[in-house]
């Protein structure tokens, strides 16, 4: 096809390049969008038409992790020459920050909520993909009864929807004093994810030779000792690409955190659209905190875009 | 003869230290999932499904009493419930659709030479990575009336995306379809790689065009992958809760998961809402499976 190039094929390729080009530019607007508001005076982030251009200011994310009330009246000049520079930001902004009986500053929610995320995430990402690793070997180098029923059973925990899991889940949670814990969130995204980790990794595992951990034995190893030092090292990649999916469906994840949590391990997820509220929202602190939300996620992606087809398949293109 | 004298010895040999046997590895590294997953899926579902016969509410303290299949038959007949349905439905075909047609005409562009195209694919798998809550959050800034970009950018004045009952559903089916159609763009690239390339060197021969060629040699060696695609989307798209609940409280777009949230957890009617579960549930198993028996089809041909 590419022998002979006709100069109406050299032009029709020329038009998809410029086609491509356009629909990426329309894909990434919005997470611009969001970003360049993040880092916009509050005045600038609701004008039409719309700011382009501006200053970019750090103010947004001072008053994102600050607990911040309406200034009812000015700071002197002196009060305002003596505050630090991140207060005076939140000055300029017409509010003040909330300080304690001791004059402590007050953090905001904001901290607190992207910790329990973190929390979250990397606890049970660690769950799922040690277990799921465990069970992926196990079934990919013994033999089990019923092995394909077993997988099946394990991927049909995914197609749930989570709302109809949730009803039963919250009044077990509740039995158990689980709801609005880290534990509850923690075992919640294990299950989740368990199936997903035990599918990627049988895949990964099957593709290391058995002939290494029988050459192993050989030498003296126990079948511990074979799959620890040999199995695992060679499964490194596969780990950490299954790490990360299970990373980003955790910290993602809306659903069961708005209904299994309230106030002490609230993710980020829930709380950040809880901000808008009624009235005038601060948009770029909103914007700020979806931001910040947002980078974990964009760094993986990059890390990852080489595994991504095959997580994002698993299972429905093996066969 | 000396080394098998000094293997047999050598405390420290393989007979001597074998540690756990096959078998017990085996149990060790399957069982604890099997139970957890039975614990935290199966578990729960017998749970509602028991009360799914009952009047249990959740906000009180007060006893459940078995009423049979009284709230099947009350949600059945209930045409809230069917609209609540038929809402989906369309709200499925629309987001899906947009996603296959998006999605797949990208991946035909990709899948020419095109500059950087490692870069663009992976600039454009972004949306569908982020959190949809979150997605949800930052399209209702770009959907604004008064100062969203999008009004401004398509010179609509103060359009009502999401408080216009009629447009509501649409508005979140495309920032569905934003966020997704790089998933359909994804397999879809995948499956088109995969053609060989004699084939089109055939078809150029024989001088068929760009339809017949596109018609008999690309859409039906893509369509299983691509068949594949609409499956994962289309039971997502089903179960979609976080997106349209964020986006819009009109009640033209209250998806069927969103009016089970409510019945649930703003409502409490427990009981009633784990029948609806269950009817859910049912549909999801039903659309699934005739899925994949026509996935089969395609397979086969």
């Amino acid at each position: 096809m590419a022998a002979v190039k006709t100069s109406s094929e050299v032009a029709l390729n020329r038009m998809a390049v410029v086609a491509v080009l356009v629909i990426t530019i329309i894909f990434l607007a919005p997470i611009y969008w969001i970003t360049a508001t993040a880092f916009k005076p509050r005045n600038l982030a609701t004008t039409i038409p719309p700011t382009v251009v501006f200053e970019p200011e750090i103010s947004p994310f001072v008053k994102l992790f600050l607990r911040r009330s309406q200034l009812r009246e000015q700071p002197t000049a002196e009060e305002y020459a003596e505050a630090p520079w991140w207060e005076r930001l939140v000055f300029d902004g017409g509010e003040k920050i909330v300080r304690d009986g001791q004059g402590n500053v007050q953090l905001s929610g904001y901290p607190s909520r992207f910790m329990n995320s973190l929390i979250v995430a990397i606890s049970s990402t660690v769950l799922a993909v040690g277990m799921g690793t465990l069970t992926a070997y196990g079934f990919s180098r013994f033999k089990v009864a019923g092995e394909q029923d077993w997988l099946f059973f394990i991927l049909s925990t995914r197609m749930l929807p989570p709302v109809v899991v949730a009803i039963p889940m919250f009044l077990m949670y509740r039995w158990f004093g689980l709801n609005d814990t880290h534990l509850g969130l923690i075992i919640l995204y294990t299950a989740f994810n368990l199936s997903f980790s035990v599918w990627l990794m049988k895949g990964f595992i099957d593709e290391i030779p058995k002939e290494y951990e029988e050459a192993a034995l050989v030498d003296g190893y126990t079948r511990m000792e074979a799959f620890f030092k040999i199995v695992l090292p060679e499964a490194a990649t596969g780990i950490a690409a299954t790490a990360v999916f299970c990373f980003l469906i955790a910290w993602n994840e809306y659903a069961f955190a708005l209904i299994m949590t309230r106030r002490d391990a609230q993710t980020a997820p829930p709380f950040i659209p809880s901000q808008v509220g009624s009235g005038l929202p601060d948009w770029t602190v909103i914007a700020a905190g979806t931001f910040l939300f947002l980078i974990p996620v964009a760094i993986f992606t990059f890390l990852l875009r080489n595994h991504l087809l095959r997580g994002m398949s698993f299972g429905a293109i093996r066969k | 003869m000396a080394t098998l004298a000094m293997t047999t010895l050598d405390p420290q040999s393989r007979a001597a230290r074998r540690g756990w046997s096959d078998l017990t590895i085996r149990n060790a590294f399957i069982i604890p999932t099997i139970v957890f997953l039975i614990v935290f899926n199966i578990f729960p579902l017998l749970y509602s499904l028991g009360y799914s016969f009952t009047d249990f509410r959740a906000s009180t303290n007060a006893p459940a009493n078995f009423v049979g299949l009284a709230n099947y038959r009350a949600l059945l007949n209930d045409p809230f419930i069917w609209s609540n349905f038929a809402i989906t439905a369309k709200y499925v075909i629309v987001s899906v659709t947009g996603q296959v047609v998006v999605g797949f005409g990208v991946a035909m562009l990709l899948n020419r030479t095109i500059p950087f195209k490692g870069l663009i694919t992976t600039l454009l798998l972004l949306p569908m990575m982020l959190s949809m809550a979150v997605v949800g959050l930052f399209w209702k800034l770009l959907y604004d009336p008064s100062f969203g970009i999008i009004n401004y950018a398509l010179g609509l004045g103060r359009f009502e995306w999401l408080s216009d009952p009629d447009m509501a559903l649409y508005a979140v089916a495309i920032t569905d379809i934003w966020m997704w159609s790089p998933f359909v763009m994804l397999l879809s690239l995948a499956g088109l790689s995969a053609v060989p390339k004699h084939l089109y060197e055939a078809a150029a021969i024989d001088r068929a065009g760009t339809f017949y060629t596109f018609f008999r040699i690309t859409l039906p060696l893509v369509a299983p992958i691509l068949m594949i695609a609409i499956i994962f989307r289309t039971m997502e798209a089903f179960k979609t809760f976080d997106l349209a609940f964020i986006l819009t409280s009109q009640p033209n777009a209250e998806l069927i998961s969103i009016r089970l949230y409510k019945m649930a957890f703003q409502e409490w009617q427990t009981g009633m809402s784990s029948a609806l579960a269950y009817i859910m549930l049912i549909m999801v198993v039903g659309i699934t499976n005739i899925y994949v028996k026509y996935l089969n089809k395609v397979k086969e041909r």
